[in-house]
């Protein structure tokens, strides 16, 4: 079996014995003695805990990037660097980041500080931060109880792309990667990361119960919030195959593995529904470790990939050592938490095909607030119009309204055959209330899931009215740019 | 630093010195850099055991059984303790004479979460395991969880002292509504609000020779906890040392909850002769304490037609929670700030504590007075709405004004009233009257989405209103070779204290702030202090420092007056910038350092305390008469926000504020405090919604489903600025207190949310939204504002 091996503030770490549950942030304050990281909140809502991780970027080369790691586990930084708050002051000099947070006063008590001051490295270290809102998407998962922001905001402005010439501008073009490549087990825990498919069905050949995780950054909570000690997991995170994303007849093949925060930059203009969805995804810490078959196979009624992916016609690839099926995606969700995968199979891609011509779409994700938090209702919506202006299909896809991610399919066919108007999208709204029985709870109540899923169609209507497939705005007042 | 607004008295003008200058935080850089200490981030003293509460899962029940002899056979489990174990006192409670709070549960429990047991283990994994063993047996009992349920079975917690119900009265307020030409009558309430201070409550205690302890504690309170402890388990306070590095925030959370962690910390490790550290993971820390009170109130008020306040009769009842803690003070602040900014002539203003099965609420920021202060801004905004005038308008219309109607309704006048110059200054740099006509155009023309402006002015009462209170403590130290320690009896949580009572004492010294540390607060350093609370740290700690270095350099001037061959006239001598000169003769400047040694030689004590007590202040809750505060803090926002009629969102586009803190000891530190505070109001008003089951269990218990303000939420387009020529009579160095006032101004983007929601509606549309105003409540409000027939 292997043991543990990473670099922590670049030092060489070998670890065994040590459950592969056990979080970094745990690791840092109760073993390496490294208290500068602190635990805030320990799932991912708070950045107290984010530290910078040097790892490959799948297309060959290095990245840094900034990581709660509260939901962090040790097997997944295998072959990784780790920098903490305490690597940024060199030679007793304070690194760009640190003396500019301290200047424009963004800590006050300092307990959210060394966070925000590791997602600050990570902008300081960022090329593409070239429009204001993702300064914005860079430090929400960052909270800060006492300054109100206005300073963070301001450090933020100072530092992005910056690109100092300190210890981890070396590392990104010194380091050479290390494999991830894992079978560790201590006490009755054991955690594998096979580097390939057919390593990979050996595993589960051996271990049918296995679990998979890639990011971790849902399953970890089972760690951190009910302590528990999943006896068997299997990473995914080392399987190249699953990286891939890139144009592909005419649409685009999305590997399940990749991360939120590489399909936000692919999307990036080129895909404005699933932007204006991975827009407010998450905290940028979270969209660095979530991907793509994580969010989707975790089976969420309000998981944020689902109603877009679904509303744009995506097909699920599945993988097993017997070869690939696919299917819609709305039919790998089977039902709550359920999804059509078999023992032995694995979610290996989404395959988004060319929009027709005629299709208006957008995505919407409506919450209590609206970066950090977790849907109340989102949806992700496509009609195609033909030249005599007639909908010739409609695809509706809700989250947070049922059971699992669906489509409003009695509203869909009363728009299907009319024509494209403001009163064919009145007299279809009523259906929705047939389609879905929305829940209540602590995000929304009944009501107001119904009057939301509604009004998001009436702006759906409204906004594609000039564009068909419009971004977001820079700053926007809402989650639907009517006025 | 940039230039920041502040005013220097000329005297201080010439000299260098850190006072009423610009300066970063005093720990910034450690911050940054991961260095700052917190209770948790000290190394682990030898054999160090953890402690953990075992809660009520219920509401209310019986205690029928407790067994942990199942949890004791596991090996590594050192201790569990009931009531019984207790040597001491089982009290907690912050109030003098007042023992409803015990620290582990006797035979009853009151809310979920309340302590009923305590485990000391060799790890948290360990704790867990025990608390599972623990046998805790309960018959449930029916639970009050609201305060309509309370009001209707007349559950109220009873004042120490005095009436229960606490009536502050002026005027006839009856037959002045009666003879009111328009009259605003309704209900309101405000939510609990979670102080989600990033570091959860933590504490270390360390048995010492002799049984005594020593405890590290994240508390705005140190001597408190030192008291508590004492009693729990029967000590003298000699016997009980408690030291505060910083906190992770406080806002209220660690004045008088972070005691009962502390007393089991001190408990576990005086039994087990082991440390033992208690710190809270975020559901426990969300689970355990109390929050903001929640309030209900009831009033009417009447108005002239053109929107002059007449007469106003309300009743407030707050939610207590299940025991005393300063639920009175808080109400009785909810009370002293109904009146805000305005002059009520006829009034009746009257409060009570619902006693409800929900953990204790206690302080948080504003203590009461957001909760009073928006009943008031309530009724203001319904009364604009109903009488079609400009929100901002009708308070400058209700502002105080000259004697006698600058009297409060509790019989204080209002002196130094700067809210008439806020007002007028602040409506011509925020263009307020331009973006308000601008804001109607856009609304008229926008379907789905429309804009809304509201000003918002403060007058905060500054002091305790426990008079006693008002009281602190430093020690001062001066080493041979110059440099110097500085103990005062505040703690620091974040607001920048230990950076101001800093530049006070180098500018008394005439120091570099370099030449000063500032030390970590303990009782064995300065006794018997209150809690750093009321935002009254800078005023009272402040005037002890001066106190204490004014002694030290009334010592030091002889033996500088010598040195200096001024002998006999030691008033001559002057200390500035790490020197000591006589003006006029600045040629013969001697260095800080040849002074401090030149005075050890001479045998002179070079340490000395200092102390503060506010004078002149006290009122009588029998008659509701008296002068509960040294001075008033005053302050003014405007509030432009955009919503969404579809969705029931909302961005706050720009607020400008302008804030009176007198003389800014430190510019840059207040700026922070007020930038803060107001997106903390923001956040109570607007996405912080605490929810519970019917159960009485906490919905919302960690960030996951709490939402405070993310970085997205702060005003897109911010602007602070602090008034200007302002110093106040009588504090430190013309200072005023800044920590809670701003809190309120955030009461602007409520009505700049009415403006917006009431446009989707005929003129005059009253709105009807609820706080906090989450999307939902927005929505909700837009819809009914919609179905207002026109």
């Amino acid at each position: 079996m292997d043991r543990l091996r990473f670099y922590l503030n670049d030092r060489l770490v070998e670890e065994s014995g040590l459950s592969p549950t056990t979080t970094v942030l745990r690791y840092l304050r109760d073993r390496a003695h490294l208290t500068g990281t602190k635990e805030g909140c320990a799932e991912g809502d708070c950045g107290a805990c984010t530290v910078a991780v040097l790892e490959h970027d799948g297309k060959g080369g290095q990245v840094l990037r900034a990581i709660n790691s509260c939901l962090l586990l040790l097997p997944m930084v295998q072959g990784k660097r780790v920098y903490t708050v305490e690597s940024l002051k060199e030679s007793g000099r304070y690194h760009l980041v640190q003396e500019s947070l301290a200047r424009s006063l963004g800590s006050q008590c300092g307990y959210c500080t060394p966070g925000v001051t590791m997602a600050l490295l990570e902008a300081c270290h960022r090329k593409d931060l070239d429009e204001a809102w993702k300064l914005d998407a860079q430090m929400c998962g960052n909270l800060c109880r006492c300054t109100g922001y206005r300073p963070i905001r301001e450090a933020t402005q100072e530092v992005a792309g910056r690109a100092p010439s300190d210890r981890f501008a070396r590392a990104l073009a010194e380091t050479k990667p290390e494999p991830m490549e894992l079978s560790y087990e201590a006490g009755p825990q054991r955690f594998f990361t096979p580097a390939t498919l057919s390593a990979l069905w050996d595993v589960l050949d051996a271990n049918p119960d296995a679990r998979f995780v890639v990011g971790g950054t849902d399953l970890s909570l089972e760690v951190t919030k009910r302590f528990a000690e999943p006896p068997l997991l299997v990473s995914l995170e080392a399987l190249r195959e699953l990286r891939t994303l890139e144009p592909r007849s005419g649409g685009h093949r999305i590997g399940s593995g990749v991360w939120l925060t590489e399909l936000e930059d692919y999307s990036c203009g080129k895909l404005p529904p699933l932007e204006r969805m991975i827009r407010y995804f998450g905290a940028r810490q979270i969209k660095n470790r979530a991907t793509v078959g994580g969010n989707l196979c975790t089976a969420s009624p309000i998981g944020d990939l689902a109603p877009v992916l679904i509303a744009l016609g995506a097909q699920a690839v599945l993988l097993s050592r017997a070869g690939e099926r696919r299917m819609p995606l709305d039919e790998f969700f089977v039902s709550y938490r359920r999804t059509a995968l078999q023992r032995g199979e694995i979610l290996g891609f989404v395959d988004l095909p060319a929009q027709p011509s005629g299709a208006r779409s957008i995505a919407y994700k409506v919450s209590k607030r609206r970066e950090l938090d977790i849907s109340s209702v989102s949806a992700g919506f496509r009609v195609v119009v033909d030249v005599a202006g007639q909908v010739t299909e409609a695809r509706l896809a809700y989250g947070g309204m049922a059971a699992r991610p669906a489509r409003a399919r009695k509203t869909e066919e009363a728009l299907v055959g009319k024509p494209w108007t403001e009163a064919s999208v009145e007299a279809a709204l009523p259906r929705l209330e047939e389609d879905f029985t929305p829940l209540k709870d602590h995000r929304g109540s009944a009501w107001y899931r119904a009057q939301v899923a509604k009004n998001l169609l009436r702006g759906f209507f409204e906004e594609t009215l000039t564009d068909p497939s419009p971004r977001l705005q820079e700053r926007h007042a809402a989650t639907v740019q009517v006025r | 630093m940039g230039a920041i607004p502040s005013e220097r008295p000329s005297q201080e003008s010439e000299l260098r010195t850190p006072l009423h200058a610009p300066s970063l935080h005093e720990s910034g850089l450690k911050h940054t850099s991961g260095e700052a200490l917190y209770v948790d981030d000290l190394p682990a003293p030898q054999g160090l055991l953890t402690g953990q509460v075992i809660a009520s899962p219920h509401a209310h029940a019986r205690v029928v059984r407790r067994d942990a002899r199942k949890a004791l056979a596991l090996p590594g489990v050192h201790a569990v303790f009931f009531a019984q174990d207790i040597p001491g006192v089982n009290d907690v409670c912050p109030v003098r004479g007042v023992h409803d709070e015990p620290l582990l549960a006797t035979d009853e429990v009151h809310c979920v979460g309340q302590a009923v047991a305590f485990v000391v283990a060799e790890s948290a994994a360990l704790c867990r395991k025990a608390s599972a063993l623990v046998e805790v047996e309960y018959e449930v009992l029916p639970a009050c969880l609201t305060i309509r349920e309370a009001i209707e079975q007349n559950r109220f917690i009873p004042h120490p002292f005095f009436p229960t119900h606490h009536v502050i009265r002026r005027g006839e307020p009856e037959a002045a509504l009666m003879a009111a030409p328009v009259r605003i009558q309704g209900e309101c309430m405000t939510g609990a609000q979670d102080h989600f201070y990033l570091e959860t409550q933590v504490s270390l205690a360390v048995l010492e020779e002799d049984g005594a302890l020593r405890l590290w504690s994240s508390t705005q309170h140190p001597s408190e906890v030192q008291e508590k402890v004492a009693e729990v388990l029967g000590l003298g306070r000699h016997q009980v040392t408690v030291e505060v590095p910083r906190m992770g925030g406080g806002f209220g959370g660690k004045e008088t909850q972070a005691a009962g962690f502390a007393a089991l910390a001190a408990l576990g490790a005086s039994v087990t002769r082991r440390p033992v550290k208690v710190w809270l993971n975020r559901d426990q820390d969300m689970e355990q304490t109390g929050k903001r009170h929640p309030f209900w109130a009831r009033y009417d008020a009447g108005f002239s037609e053109d929107g002059q306040l007449l007469a106003l009769k309300a009743e407030l009842v707050s939610d207590g929670g299940w025991s005393n803690d300063l639920s009175h003070a808080i109400l009785d602040r909810a009370l002293f700030h109904m009146d805000n900014t305005y002059f009520l002539p006829n009034v009746e203003v009257a409060g009570r504590v619902a006693r409800t099965n929900q953990p204790s609420n206690t302080a948080f920021r504003g203590f009461g007075g957001p909760q009073g202060m928006y009943v008031v801004e309530e009724i203001l905004n319904r009364a604009a709405e109903r009488l079609a005038l400009d929100p901002a308008e009708l308070r400058r219309k209700n502002y105080y004004r000259e004697v006698p109607e600058n009297q409060t309704h509790y019989g204080q006048a209002v002196e130094g009233n700067r809210i008439p110059r806020i007002h007028a200054e602040l409506m011509a740099s925020s263009e307020y009257q331009r973006r308000r006509a601008e804001i109607e155009q856009f609304n008229a023309t926008s379907k789905w989405t429309k804009r809304g402006i509201g000003y918002q002015p403060v007058k905060f009462g500054i002091s305790f209103t426990t008079s006693f209170l008002n009281q602190a403590g430093a020690l001062v130290v001066i080493y041979a070779d110059g440099t110097v320690q500085l103990n005062h009896g505040g703690t620091e949580m974040g607001q920048g204290l230990h950076t101001k009572m800093r530049a006070v004492c180098a500018h008394e010294l005439g120091l570099p702030v370099e030449h000063v540390r500032v030390m970590t607060t303990a009782t064995d350093k300065v006794p018997n202090t209150s809690a750093t609370a009321a935002s009254s740290g800078a005023d009272l700690n402040g005037m002890a420092v001066k106190a204490a270095c004014e002694e030290l350099r009334s010592r030091l001037r002889p033996v500088a007056a010598k040195l200096l061959q001024v002998e006999g006239q030691p008033e001559r001598v002057v200390f500035s910038d790490g020197k000591a000169f006589v003006p006029g003769l600045a040629q013969r400047a001697l260095l800080f350092e040849e002074v401090t040694r030149a005075a050890y030689a001479s045998q002179i004590s070079l340490s000395a305390t200092g102390y503060y007590k506010t004078p002149d202040i006290g009122y009588d809750r029998m008659t509701g008469r008296g002068k509960p505060f040294h001075y008033y803090a005053f302050g003014g926002a405007v509030v432009e926000v955009e919503v969404s009629g579809l969705t029931g969102e909302h961005r706050i586009r720009r607020v400008d504020i302008l804030h009176d803190v007198g003389s800014s000891l430190v510019p840059t530190i207040d700026k922070g405090q007020v930038e803060g505070g107001f997106v903390q109001g923001v956040g109570w008003l607007t996405c912080e919604e605490v929810l519970i089951n019917d159960k009485g269990r906490l919905l919302t218990h960690s960030p996951d489903t709490y939402k405070i303000p993310a970085l997205g939420d702060t005003p897109e387009d911010f602007r602070v600025d602090l008034l200007q020529r302002a110093p106040q009579d009588n504090t430190i160095h013309g200072s005023k207190a800044v920590g809670e006032p701003p809190f309120m101004l955030a009461i602007g983007a409520v009505t700049a949310l009415r403006h917006a929601i009431g446009a989707f509606g005929p003129p005059r549309t009253e709105v009807q939204l609820a706080s906090p105003a989450t999307p939902e409540a927005i929505l909700r409000a837009v819809e009914a504002a919609r179905t207002v027939p026109r």
